[in-house]
């Protein structure tokens, strides 16, 4: 095959290729190092050891303070869920949750079932950019808000939100602190011992661990209700025989991200800014969506005006390259993102946002690539809008195509 | 991803007559940009003879929106009118060798854009009567309103019941949480005497089904059913009936088969043997687990129940 027609992976925020340094270090503890961390013999031990490590270098990757505030658990998702549940479950008086509108469904789908059982959930609404207003923030923080729970760095768009302001707002009124960092861990730099943050998620797979490990980050003193019982294992925190593989795992990939940071933040990010610009410079109707300024640095976000966004991936599939799209029909819903939709992007260019994120295996070679292929894409698509005309959208587009509901 | 046939990919990446119609006498507009599926679809129709001599689309949607619209424009080219009517959705779906169910909508849409186009043609007004509610099933696009009307216009109860009259929570589940929810709201709307809840246990299980019911799984209606244990057993009899025994059907209650050695066989050493024997024949006979148990166990069991 042809080296131009070789893959090109741009879904990282997706998940990320496990790096082969990983999976070698996470290997024996499928055989020789079987043993439960739990046992007394030498089997259980050699784990044990292991699982101390690893412990150690998610702790320095997150800058905490003590190795104990590390909770292992199945993913992002079980560390979202934990740390509400958690903070409901330890202040029965507190009844009030405050979130922001654009947050991973992870804590959305928990929230609005937390409304179910009367719970009172406050969801920060965001501007065109995706920033939540701090002043409106404020004034929701009460003694009756039992969390805070706002994402560092948005899935979709790469939108950090200022969480170390928002931590010590919600600290000076006594309310806990929750981040969802699953995106923000290893591409940004974090220091969680000089933040007011009380409790953060994040995942292995998306920073080239395997799938089925994550992390909740407790800060010691911070009051806790388990949502596993059932053993001593993470101090009876969280209950269930260690993933000892996957921990090992993500302590490597975390050590590897440590590494990386600065490449991240230079390399990666070039790259990023060179697609995006090479793209908008060729795509008329075309634009970035998020906070271009405050962004992760590996993420991009297009939105293409007057095309649907499943159309540009099976094209770009058809050329060997990956990315995503926040258009309803590559969820299997009906709606686009609710990120988009929050933004108030309108619908015509909601469902034309592809989402390209890079990892450090992304080379130069590759974004010329894609800035070569996407062009063309956009073109012949729109050629089969009914809000494109020749060489330019409509007039009046919403006007002149407004079609029956069907 | 969504798995699509080699057909819809074919008219995704080749769409057949895309773009404006110049001279089109008939459009119709149709779908919603909020859902990211739109679709014109031009048509010039012939007046003396009412045959569609061109068609075309323009279409803002995923790749089987577009695939749905480039088949629907070879369907109907060289139709009349009335013939071109006849094309259902399903017609749409079969032309790309099937669509995925979460995408049948798709087919739905090219469907409507013709009848729009049809009746803007012939100078008639075309609505739709779709009322628009929050999506429930994502998988079938049923919303809350039409679960709500069908519900409260068939007086059903049960999730199972639902998506035998809208499809809805049919395929991938995730959304029976919801229908449980529209269930309870129009459930709580009746006066309390009537109120009932369907059970929260999984009411396709084998163990929760009365006996009255139990054979449905098998295809079987309860008298077949029987029948087809009495043949069985018949079939067995003979074998008995050479050792002197014999034996006899005494009750069917859903999985429990209770039969009376009588004979030879009648406190025999081996009845353990022979009942496991008969057993396993009328598993296989029947295609489902069934349990045989001796008469006396019945009588017992009845004893308890008086």
């Amino acid at each position: 095959m042809e080296p131009t027609h070789s893959p090109i992976y741009l879904d990282n925020n997706a998940t990320t290729q496990v790096d082969p340094a990983v999976v070698e270090a996470m290997l024996p503890f499928f055989t020789e190092h079987f043993g439960n961390p739990s046992s007394i013999h030498a089997f259980g031990a050699q784990v044990g050891k292991a699982l101390k490590t690893a412990r150690a270098q998610v702790q320095a990757l997150l800058g905490a303070e003590h190795d104990s505030e590390i909770i292992f658990t199945s993913c992002g998702t079980e560390s979202d869920s934990t740390a509400i549940l958690s903070a409901l479950k330890a202040q029965p008086e507190r009844r009030v949750v405050i979130t922001t509108a654009v947050e991973h469904p992870a804590i959305l789908t928990l929230c609005e079932w937390l409304e179910k059982e009367d719970y009172v959930v406050h969801r920060l609404p965001v501007d065109k950019k995706g920033r939540i207003d701090l002043d409106q923030y404020k004034s929701l923080l009460a003694p009756n808000v039992a969390i805070v729970s706002a994402m560092w760095a948005n899935n979709e768009t790469g939108t950090l939100f200022p969480v170390d302001e928002m931590a010590e707002m919600a600290h000076e009124a006594g309310v806990m602190f929750h981040t969802d960092a699953v995106q923000a861990v290893g591409k940004i730099p974090i220091d969680l011992k000089n933040t007011k943050i009380d409790m953060l998620s994040l995942s292995g797979h998306k920073l080239h661990a395997p799938k089925g490990v994550g992390v909740l980050y407790l800060r010691r003193g911070c009051r806790f209700r388990p949502l596993f019982r059932g053993g001593h294992q993470e101090r009876g925190r969280r209950a269930g025989t260690e993933n000892s593989a996957g921990i090992v795992a993500l302590g490597k990939a975390s050590e590897l991200a440590m590494a990386n940071i600065g490449h991240e933040n230079t390399v990666v990010k070039r790259l990023r800014d060179k697609l995006e610009r090479g793209i908008l410079a060729k795509v008329p109707h075309a634009f970035a969506t998020g906070d271009l300024l405050y962004r992760l640095p590996n993420t991009s976000n297009i939105a293409f005006e007057y095309i649907e966004g499943e159309g540009i991936l099976l094209l770009l599939n058809k050329l060997g390259i990956a990315a995503s799209s926040g258009s309803a029909c590559t969820s299997g819903s009906l709606e686009p993102s609710h990120v988009m939709r929050a933004m108030g992007i309108p619908y015509t260019a909601a469902h034309g946002t592809i989402r390209f994120s890079l990892s450090r295996y992304t080379t130069e070679a590759e974004i010329d690539r894609v800035i070569a292929a996407v062009p063309p894409i956009a073109a012949q698509l729109r050629k089969l809008s009914p809000y494109w005309s020749g060489n330019a959208p409509v007039k009046n587009p919403e006007q002149a195509f407004a079609p029956a509901y069907a | 991803m969504w798995e699509y046939t080699e057909k819809v990919r074919e008219h995704f990446f080749n769409p057949r007559n895309a773009g404006a119609i110049e001279g089109a006498n008939g459009v119709g507009d149709v779908g919603s940009i909020k859902c990211g599926d739109a679709l014109r679809l031009m048509l010039k129709v012939e007046p003396a003879t009412d045959i569609i001599l061109e068609a075309s689309f323009q279409t803002f949607g995923c790749g089987s929106a577009i695939a749905s619209s480039s088949a629907l424009t070879e369907i109907i080219k060289g139709k009349t009118l009335d013939d071109a009517l006849k094309v259902t959705n399903q017609d749409i779906a079969d032309y790309l060798d099937g669509l995925p169910p979460e995408k049948m909508h798709c087919s739905v849409m090219g469907r409507e854009a013709l009848q729009a186009a049809i009746a803007n043609y012939r100078g008639e007004a075309w609505s739709d009567d779709h009322e628009e509610g929050a999506l429930i099933c994502k998988c079938f696009a049923i919303d809350a309103v039409m679960i709500e009307d069908v519900v409260r216009a068939n007086g059903l109860i049960s999730v199972e019941q639902v998506t035998n009259y809208t499809k809805a929570g049919g395929s991938c589940a995730s959304c029976h949480e919801g229908i449980e929810e529209i269930l309870a709201k129009v459930c709580a709307e009746k006066p309390s005497h009537v109120n009932q809840a369907a059970p929260a246990c999984a009411t396709q299980g084998p163990s929760a089904k009365s006996p009255a019911t139990a054979a449905t799984k098998t295809g079987l209606t309860n008298y077949q059913r029987i029948r087809k244990v009495e043949d069985t057993l018949e079939a067995i009899r003979p074998q008995l009936q050479r050792d002197h025994g014999d034996l006899e059907l005494i009750e069917v209650q859903g999985k429990k088969i209770y039969i009376n050695l009588v004979g030879a066989c009648a406190g025999c050493m081996m009845e353990h043997a022979t009942m496991g024997g008969i057993q396993a024949k009328l598993c296989e006979a029947l295609g489902e687990l069934v349990t045989v148990l001796p008469a006396r166990e019945l009588a017992k069991e009845l004893a308890r129940a008086g």
